[in-house]
């Protein structure tokens, strides 16, 4: 099972991912278990926030993740509501949802 | 999960969790707050008056471009009856100005409003480019900064227009309080968080987002669909005010009130009189005409140093000394032209070279 996502990148984050600003991608529905005392979990944005540095990212993964999550000065939108609203990285996929990504530290 | 309820209207799913207050709200009650506190910080600094002519500095950038927008809006809505321009200057950076410019010819068409570029190449007759081609990428920015600031003024001049607003948002603001803290710049520290610079007689600056965060502007413009242009300058960002700005947001992901705290610390500093003293009286320069607190103004000897092939000749004190010892200036020297305070009273009756529409 694999949920279909649809990104968008804006405001010069696009630049990371191959100068391209929307992508349609597929992620496993539940994360597996790395260890036996684990149990497999639904994909959250935690997950496909690395999903998308190990799949998507070609260059700088150092302006897209900071501390285990995106850093500083991105804002994320999930379905145009602002991920703060969403529990952030805890936030559970659902399949055709729309994630966006905005770098605010370009130019004004 | 329920959607959540909008905090002020109570009727509308919540979009937006306000980085200034926390509170939740949903997309026509964040457009009315955002452009009420942009209301809000024009009249109670008394920013403007009914006939003022107002150039809006714009790059094509997210914060110019959601000003020019704004600013269009408040206008309209509350008649404050001014004369609207876009103000763009042209660096001369192939594959970065010129396409942001394309973004600024857009926006003269959405919003309506005629546009001025002024290129350094016609003003000084040297584009960034070739700037660099010559002294490389170490002082570049130095040139540009201080090439920008006159040229911005001396396109005003050229609209009649004796008063810029710019897009410098709380974020920007915040950073220069700390660059300027961490650099011991007091004079600038307490210039810095000024809604409105104005000396005797040089042309007003204000800041209408001052308190507007960088988070919101960005959110507006994305929820509005504005249209406008991101990508770093290809000739090396400044590194400093870069570690500032990283170092700042990591202080608004652990508390987003920091941005605005900064700036009340930054406005809370007062400067004593025997510091200003220090501070040199503004003259005029003796070749352009622009204002100074030299015989020459900065941009005439970073112009100077250029085209006598010793371009840290503006950039460092050793340098001016050395371009002094090879001699006088040579007659046939590339100079700006003179520079004249606009009076906004000449406008209509003078013809004024704009952008055609396309
Ligand atoms: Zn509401
Ligand atoms: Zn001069």
């Amino acid at each position: 099972m694999s949920l279909t996502i649809k990104i968008e990148f804006g405001g010069g984050l696009e630049l990371l991912f191959s100068n391209q600003k929307s992508h349609k991608i597929e992620v496993p529905s539940k994360i597996p278990a790395r260890e036996r005392s684990e149990s497999e979990r639904a994909v959250d944005l935690q997950y496909l926030i690395f999903w998308l540095r190990d799949n998507l990212l070609k260059e700088r993964v150092e302006l897209f993740i900071e501390n285990g999550t995106v850093r500083p000065g991105i804002l994320v939108l999930v379905n145009d509501t602002d991920w703060e609203l969403e529990g952030e990285g805890e936030y559970q996929l659902k399949d055709g949802d729309e994630i966006v990504f905005i770098s605010t530290l370009h130019g004004g | 999960m329920a959607p959540r309820l909008c905090g002020l209207c109570d009727n509308a799913r919540a979009i937006l969790k306000r980085p200034k207050t926390g509170q939740q709200i949903c997309k026509d009650c964040f457009f009315y707050v955002f452009e009420t506190e942009v209301h809000n910080t024009i009249t109670q600094a008394g920013l403007f008056h009914p006939g003022d002519r107002v150039a809006i500095g714009a790059s094509g950038g997210k914060d110019s471009t959601v000003l020019a927008y704004v600013m269009k809006t408040l206008n309209d809505r509350y008649n404050y009856g001014l004369e609207l321009y876009l103000l763009s200057i042209d660096e001369g950076i192939t594959g970065y100005r010129d396409d942001s410019l394309e973004t600024v010819k857009r926006n003269q068409q959405q919003y309506d409003m005629p546009l001025k570029i002024l290129s350094y190449d016609e003003l000084y007759g040297w584009t960034m480019d070739r700037i660099v081609s010559q002294i490389g990428k170490k002082n570049n920015c130095t040139f540009c900064g201080v090439f920008r600031r006159q040229a911005l003024d001396r396109g005003a001049s050229m609209l009649h227009v004796d008063h810029i607003v710019t897009g410098h948002n709380a974020d920007d603001i915040a950073e220069t309080v700390l660059m300027n803290i961490m650099r011991g710049d007091i004079a600038r520290l307490g210039r810095c968080t000024l809604i409105c610079t104005q000396g005797e007689d040089t042309i007003k600056r204000s800041k209408p987002f001052k308190y507007a965060y960088e988070k919101e502007i960005v959110m507006y413009a994305y929820f509005k669909k504005l249209d406008y242009f991101s990508t770093e300058c290809i000739y090396s960002p400044d590194a400093y005010r870069g570690h500032a700005r990283v170092f700042l947001k990591d202080l608004e992901a652990s508390r987003p009130s920091a941005i605005i705290d900064i700036i009340h610390s930054g406005e809370a500093f007062e400067l004593k009189d025997e510091v200003k003293v220090t501070q040199k009286a503004q003259q005029t320069c003796k070749r352009c005409g622009y204002m100074s607190s030299n015989e020459l103004c900065k941009a005439c000897t970073l112009l100077e140093g250029l085209e006598r092939g010793m371009a840290n000749a503006g950039v460092t004190d050793r340098g001016r000394k050395k371009l002094e010892a090879e001699g006088p200036a040579p007659e046939n020297l590339r100079t700006i032209p003179m520079f004249q305070l606009p009076n906004p009273n000449n406008g209509p009756s003078t013809t004024i070279s704009l952008e055609a529409s396309a």
